[in-house]
Parts: structure tokens; sequence; C-alpha cells
């Protein structure tokens, strides 16, 4: 049998290349992961001292009192999250109804792209709509309009999760009820819907999500307010809004708040995230990027 | 005779004259074994045919000869390869190295489709780092020779490579496994996806290759196995029921399994 | 039939339901439109189109031009990009080329990275406020323009709220976006694309270069323009690390201004009509790139049937 040297085919430098190349990729999965790991570490150790069951529950003080919470915030941003949810799941689940059932409809086509567009929006630029729009009628900064706000900011999501979980619906689901003599108006909405209602559920825990962590919107129309909302027409604060007017201010103690009230906001959304990941997933095999 | 007989035989008469010998070739996916322990040589300068019916582990033995088939997720293998005396699956070998000495034809054509035809058959030279533009068009023009396209590509090399016709393409991937000059071509049911004509330009092309190179084909097709192989190993659930002389195989097989497989018994 | 009429009525009352509700999606992307452009007017009729090249933004001589905030946002945007679609690439062949190993811890570094996506902006203000902008002028800026001074880009003092750590925080921000879909774009490579290449004797990084990307390469593409479109957008983050300072300067150095974060910063305090028409404008501006930017990205995904989840 000849010696066979199979050494020398592949030129060092090839697989020195291969290897650098290797290690560079699996660099950036890491490297990828870092600020995710200092974020959540950074809000921890920064926030957790702050942090205490009377902070959720009272009100702000003065700059170098003690104490303190930003219960206020959390109603504001619970309010106005509330009235999102109430504009945008009817509208989003009825536009994604209506992709599911008329794609062919030139208006589905046209409205999903419009969709599409308005998912990626800059949220900045909707807030100035609903300042141009609900501010300027009313006359002052409200509740109202950040709850507008946030709603025109969830529908594109809230609908493309219902088009998404409808059209997985299988056909012969939809088959079955109609041959049954059910009508088909019946059949969208009883039938197809809750087979849908995993996706159509988690769609609305992402989108609540989305809307519960925008700052930029609410600058313009809900404005801020350290106290209780009492009148969906006044000011009010929230608490993406309360990180962002503490973090930049020059008062130590306030950063501290502002970490704090991060790490609840960071604690909502990671759970919230996952808990949909996985409730997905187990539910209705979509998986949700 | 004893199936043991025929095999063992067979690998003492031919171990010189084996390019490629496995030993105890075992393989297959998390808990499945498909091979489950094939000894078989592969003669030099000939084709070697293996068949069998649908999943009886041929692809898989392809698969192993060029360190394919550990690429796979939960893929396994054990037991030995022997290249020109050399086991390529020892620690010292690198795969990288095992492919280019040994070429493979797959059974849907699978040109480059951002290259052009050219592009495509100086792919694997272009990787050794060849940029010679004489050395690139002889090659070219040598492989393309080879596989009998290069009369029908010759004025349009620069065009996309998806130009070409299913049989073409196909031909293009025997060029363009044939410029990196390979010691072995393995090919992996290379007609099953094209129609008769195109086969039959293959099969010519088969013939002239084998003068110059070690064939392994794998095919369902048993007349093909006949019309084109010298040898012939039939495989049945991931062992090895018989192999000789593929006239020997056709016209007068020792087991009972071979005879009704190449008489279309089974298929 | 036997339908009664009924029945036939209570169809298209759905169906007109919910065709209003798709009409609304599209009303609403054009009443924002028209909404932005009717509340710049006064600002459009003083400074016409010349509003977009001039440079001068002074509140108390009513003198207002975009210049310093379209190039801020074009340059964090670019710094993003230069950075990000690198790392996304990166990340996506990781997720797809180590899948076979261990699926299950791909599949977790996968959630972690899109993970980065639910955290909201104004966190990495913060963050980047306290963290990262001291980070990177001490361990970044400062040497690089120790060294590198000579280059324009390195040039000026490093003072950390500056485009450059602007654009850092983008480029982290964009990598779920821009990884997911070149994610998809790499995974619809066919597998016998890699095994040709593989059976030439290529390497592991040859067949990706070779066979993946060059078939991939659209895909990224369209993974890069959504990039670049959620970077655009972004405001709070840019807000609290870029110095809200309207300069053009080529340093990356130097404090600067976007779109976004002009109308973030001054729209509470602007008082008087031309100023806040002025900043409407930008929001117009903003309104325009980024409809451009989306409407290219949506259209390249179409192509690719890409589909990616809000």
């Amino acid at each position: 049998m000849q010696e066979y040297t199979f050494g020398k085919i592949t030129s060092r430098s090839r697989i020195l290349k291969n290897r650098i190349m290797n290690i560079l990729i699996t660099l950036s999965a890491l490297l990828a992961l870092t600020p995710l790991i200092l974020i959540i570490a950074d809000a921890v150790i920064q926030g957790l001292p702050a942090l205490s069951l009377s902070f959720l529950f009272s009100t702000p003080v003065p700059v170098g009192y003690q104490g303190g919470g930003i219960a206020p915030m959390i109603q504001g941003s619970a309010i106005m999250v509330a009235i999102a949810s109430l504009i945008s799941i009817p509208i989003g689940v009825a536009a994604g109804i209506f992709f599911s059932e008329w794609p062919e409809s030139r208006i589905s086509a046209l409205s999903s792209f419009s969709n599409d567009v308005l998912a990626e929006f800059p949220t900045m630029v909707i807030g100035i709509f609903a300042y141009a729009t609900v501010v300027l009628a009313t006359g002052t900064f409200s509740a109202l309009a950040g709850g507008i706000a946030l709603g025109i900011i969830m529908i594109p999501v809230v609908a493309r999760t219902a088009e998404e979980s409808m059209k997985a619906v299988p056909n012969s689901v939809k088959e079955a009820s109609l041959a049954l003599g059910i009508p088909r108006w019946k059949t969208v909405i009883y039938v197809v819907m809750s087979t849908a209602k995993g996706g159509l559920v988690t769609g609305i825990i992402l989108s609540i999500a989305r809307a519960a962590g925008e700052t930029a919107p609410l600058i313009l129309t809900a404005g801020f307010s350290n106290s209780f909302v009492s009148n969906l027409l006044n000011p009010a604060g929230s608490i993406p809004y309360l990180i962002y007017y503490y973090g930049i201010s020059p008062y130590s103690s306030w950063h501290a708040i502002a970490w704090a009230a991060a790490l609840i906001l960071i604690a909502i959304m990671l759970s919230l995230s996952l808990a949909v990941r996985l409730f997905a997933k187990v539910r209705t095999g979509l998986e949700v990027a | 005779m004893m199936k043991e007989d025929v095999i063992s035989e067979n690998i003492s008469l031919q171990v010189k004259l084996a390019k490629m010998y496995v030993v105890g070739l075992k393989a297959g996916y998390g808990k499945e074994m498909i091979l489950k322990g094939i000894d078989l040589a592969i003669r030099d300068k000939s084709i070697t045919a293996v068949m069998g019916p649908s999943g009886c582990g041929k692809t898989t033995l392809l698969r192993c000869l060029n360190r394919l088939h550990e690429l796979s997720s939960n893929a396994f293998v054990s037991g030995k390869v022997l290249l020109d005396g050399v086991d390529i699956y020892s620690k010292q070998v690198d795969p990288v190295s095992v492919r280019r000495k040994v070429g493979m034809v797959f059974q849907k054509p699978n040109p480059f489709p951002t290259m052009s035809i050219f592009e495509n058959t100086v792919a694997g030279l272009r990787l050794t780092g060849i940029k010679d533009k004489e050395k690139l068009n002889a090659a070219a023009e040598r492989s393309l020779r080879l596989a009998f396209l290069w009369d029908e590509v010759k004025d349009r090399l620069d065009r996309p490579a998806t130009s070409l016709s299913g049989g073409q393409q196909q031909r293009l991937c025997i060029a363009r496994a044939l410029a990196i000059e390979p010691e072995v071509i393995l090919m992996d049911e290379p007609c099953s996806a094209l129609d008769p004509v195109a086969t039959a330009k293959i099969e010519e092309a088969m013939f002239a290759l084998k003068k110059q190179y070690t064939i392994v084909l794998v095919t369902h097709n048993s007349q093909q196995a006949a019309r084109v192989s010298d040898y012939t190993a039939f495989l049945y659930m991931g062992e090895l029921i018989e192999y000789g002389q593929t006239k020997q195989i056709f016209e007068n097989p020792s087991n009972e399994l071979t005879e009704r497989y190449v008489t279309g018994k089974f298929g | 039939m036997f339908r009664s009429g009924n029945k036939i009525d209570k169809d298209s009352i759905v169906k007109v339901i919910a065709s209003a509700a798709a009409l609304s999606v599209i009303a609403i992307l054009l009443a924002i439109g028209y909404e932005l452009y009717t509340n710049s007017l006064p600002s459009i009729s003083k400074f016409g189109l010349s509003f977009l090249w001039t440079s001068n933004w002074d509140v108390s001589k009513g003198e207002f031009g975009a210049l310093p905030f379209i190039y801020g946002t074009l340059l964090t945007s670019g710094i993003a990009l230069l950075i990000g679609l690198p790392i996304s690439v990166g990340v996506a062949l990781f997720l797809t080329e180590e899948v076979k190993r261990s699926g299950r811890l791909s599949q977790s570094i996968g959630t972690f990275v899109e993970l980065l996506a639910a955290i909201p902006s104004v966190i990495y203000g913060l963050w980047g406020l306290f963290f990262l902008s001291p980070f990177l002028k001490n361990y970044v800026e400062i040497p690089l323009n120790r060294y590198l001074g000579f280059i324009p880009f390195f040039s000026g003092t490093p003072f950390g709220l500056d485009f450059f750590t602007a654009g850092v925080i983008l480029a982290i921000m964009i990598i779920p976006t821009v990884s997911a879909i070149s994610r998809e774009a790499i995974r619809a490579v066919p597998n016998n694309q890699r095994e040709a290449m593989l059976s030439l004797g290529a390497t592991k990084w040859e067949v990706i270069s070779k066979a993946v990307f060059p078939y991939a390469r659209s895909g990224i593409f369209a993974a890069a323009i959504l990039g670049l479109a959620r970077a655009v957008g972004e405001t709070m983050a840019v807000t609290m690390v870029i110095g809200n300072v309207p300069s053009i300067s080529l340093s990356l150095f130097s404090g600067g201004y976007t779109l976004a974060a002009v109308i973030a910063n001054q729209f509470t305090e602007a008082t008087g009509k031309l100023y806040i028409s002025s900043l409407i404008e930008i929001g117009l501006v903003l309104f325009l790139i980024a409809l451009v930017v989306n409407v290219i990205a949506r259209a390249l995904l179409q192509r690719h049937q890409i589909v990616i989840r809000v």
C-alpha cells in the first residue's frame, strides 16, 4: 500500500482562516448576548436597593426625602395601556379577520402593507399625530391622548398576529363548520377565532408589552404627572417616562429610582416575552419570533 | 456457499487492487442503525455499482465514503474506510482533504445559481487558490470535455448555470467535480431526476471516465447497474448481501435475495 | 337557497366591519402624513425646501433648519449598520450552523438574542447613559483619539455622549431584527448547495462564504434595510446618549442630534407657532424617511417571502 499524505491538500492559510472565522462567529453570538446580561445586571445592582414593597404603592416624594414610590406611574401606565387595548384589540382583530378571510381583496393587500409599515414606524411620529389631533383638540396633555397613541402603536401587532393565528386554523375545521350549516359569519367569529384563541391571546400580550415600554409618544401626549390619574383629560405619569425624566436628572437618588423602575419594567417585559414564547409554542405550534 | 465466504474470498483476492476498502462500517442516525457492518472493496479505475431497494443504506454508504454523513445531526459512524491504505476516519486525516480526493455528484443537479457555467466548473479550483487564467481555462475545458458537455456550452461559458437544462446541469456538476482532479467519484443516483436521453449522455460520460477514475455509483435502477458497472454490490437492510463482477451478479447470483432483486421481484 | 335574508345580511355585516377595520389601518397611515403636513405648514411656508439643507437651529432668532438632525440620523444609523450587521450575521450563522451540534443550546441562545428586543428603548438609554457612554469614552474613544486622531472621524475631544455611543447603542438594538431575518435567509439556502461546496473540498467557512452568502445575499440585504428602518426611528435610547447638540461634524466623538431626538427633547419646551411647526416638520421629514426605508424593506422581504413577526 502506498503511504498517502492527506495533509498538504488544504493549505495552512485556508485552515487558519477557517478557524479564525469560526471563532469570530461564536464571538459575535457572545457579543450579542453581553448587553442583555449587562443591562439586567445593572438594573438589578442599581435598582434593587431602591426597590421595596412600599415603592410600588407610594407616591413620589421631593428630592432629598426618603421613601416614596412610583405608584401613580404604575397606575398611569396601566390606564393608558388599558385605553390602548380597548382601541387596538377590536380594530386589530377585525383587521386580522379581514386579512385572513379575504386575502385576495385589494384592500387586504394595501392594508396589510400599510400594517407592516406602521408596525416598524418611529413611535415619535405617532406621538406627533396624537398630539396634533387629540392634544390640540382637547387643549391639554392627557392620559386619553397617551392611550390613543399607544393604541395606534398596538394595532399592527394585534392585526398581524390575529391574521397569522387565524390563517393557521386548518381549512378542514372551517369546512366542517360550514358543512354543518353554520353560516360563514358564525364560522369565522366563533369557530375560527376560538381555534386561534391561543395565538390571539399571545399576540395581544405581545402588543401590550410593546406599548407598556414606549416613551417617546407619551412625551407629546400624556406628558408627566406625579399624582394619580383622576381625570382622563389630565396629564398622566407612566413608568417609561419616569425612567427618562428621573434618569436624565442631576440627582443620584432619582437615578436609583429610575433604575428601580427600570428593573420593574424589565421584569414585566421579560416575563411576558418568555411566557408568550413558551405558551405560543405549546398551544398553537406557531413560533413567535 | 456461505455469504461470509463469498465476501472474504473477494476481499482477499482484490486487496491489492482496491482503491477504497470499507471495513466493518456501521452508520446511522441517533438510535437507528442503517449500515450494520459493511465490508467492501472498491476496485480502481472501474465502476462499482451499489444497488438495493429503498432504505437499504446505499446512499448512507456513499456518504460515508467522503465523510459527508457525519455532518448530519445525530449521525454516527464507526469502522474504517481505507483510501489507498489510509483510513480516512483516522484522527490525523482532515475531512476537507478527503472530500478533495473523493468527489461527489448528487441526485438532483445542484449547480451554484449565482455563478456562471465557467465559474461553476472551476469553483473547486478557486478554493485551492488557483487564479491563473490559463490554468483555469484549461481545466474548465478539460473537465467539460470529460463530462461530454464542452461542445454544448463552449460558446456560452459566461451564461448562468441555471440557463442549462437538467441533464446539462448534471453534466456540469460532473465537470465541476472533475476539475479538482479527484481520485474517486461518488455518484448518488445521478440520473434519477433526468429523462432517458440525458441519462444516456451521462452513462456515456461514465464509460469514458472509468478509464481514469474510480467510480462508485449508487442506483435504484438495476438495469443501469447492469449496463454500466464492472462490479456490483447488493445491499439489503444495511447489510452487504452479495458482491462480485456485474456479469456474474446479474446472470448467476449466488444469493437468493440478490436473484429476486435483479429479476425484479422486489425493488 | 334556504337562507333567510337575515343570514346573508350578517355575513356582509361582518365583512363590512372587518373591511372597515382594515381600511382604518390605511386611513391611519394617511392621516398621520396629513396631520404632519398640515401642522408643519407654518414652517414649510416660511422656509420651503431649504429647510432640508439649512443647518441653522436658532430658537431665539426663529431660524430653523433640519440639516443637523438629518445628518445625525443618517450618521448614527450608518454606524449602527456598520457595527450591527456583521454581528447579526455572525449570530445568524452561529444559530444555523451550530444547531446541528446542540439544538437546545442554540435555541436558548436564539431566544436570548430575541429578548434583546423586549427591552424598552428608554432602558437602553439609561444603561447607555450610565454605563456604555463612560465605558466607550474611556476604553474606545480616548485610545482611538490618541492614536488615530489624525483621522477626521476620531478627531476632537471624546465626550462620551456623542454620535459614536448613539451608533453603538443602535447597533445593539437592531441585532434581534437583523439577525432574525438573516437567519431566515440563511436557512433558506438549500442544503444541497452546502453539500456541493463541501464535496469540492471546502472548509466550513468556505462553504459559508462561497455557497451560503451568495445565495442568501439579497435576503441579508433586506435584513439590513429593515435594521436601518428601525435605527432611523429610535428615539429614547438615542436622545439619552447623543449629547443633543445640533452640530454637523465629521468627528464621531462630537455631540449630535437626530430627527427623533430633537423632537423628544425640545417639544415640551417649544413655544410659538414657528418653533412648534418646525419641530413637527422635522417629524414630517422623519415620517418620509421612515416611510421610504420601510417600504423598500417590505418590498424586499415580500420578494423573498420572508415573514417576520412583528
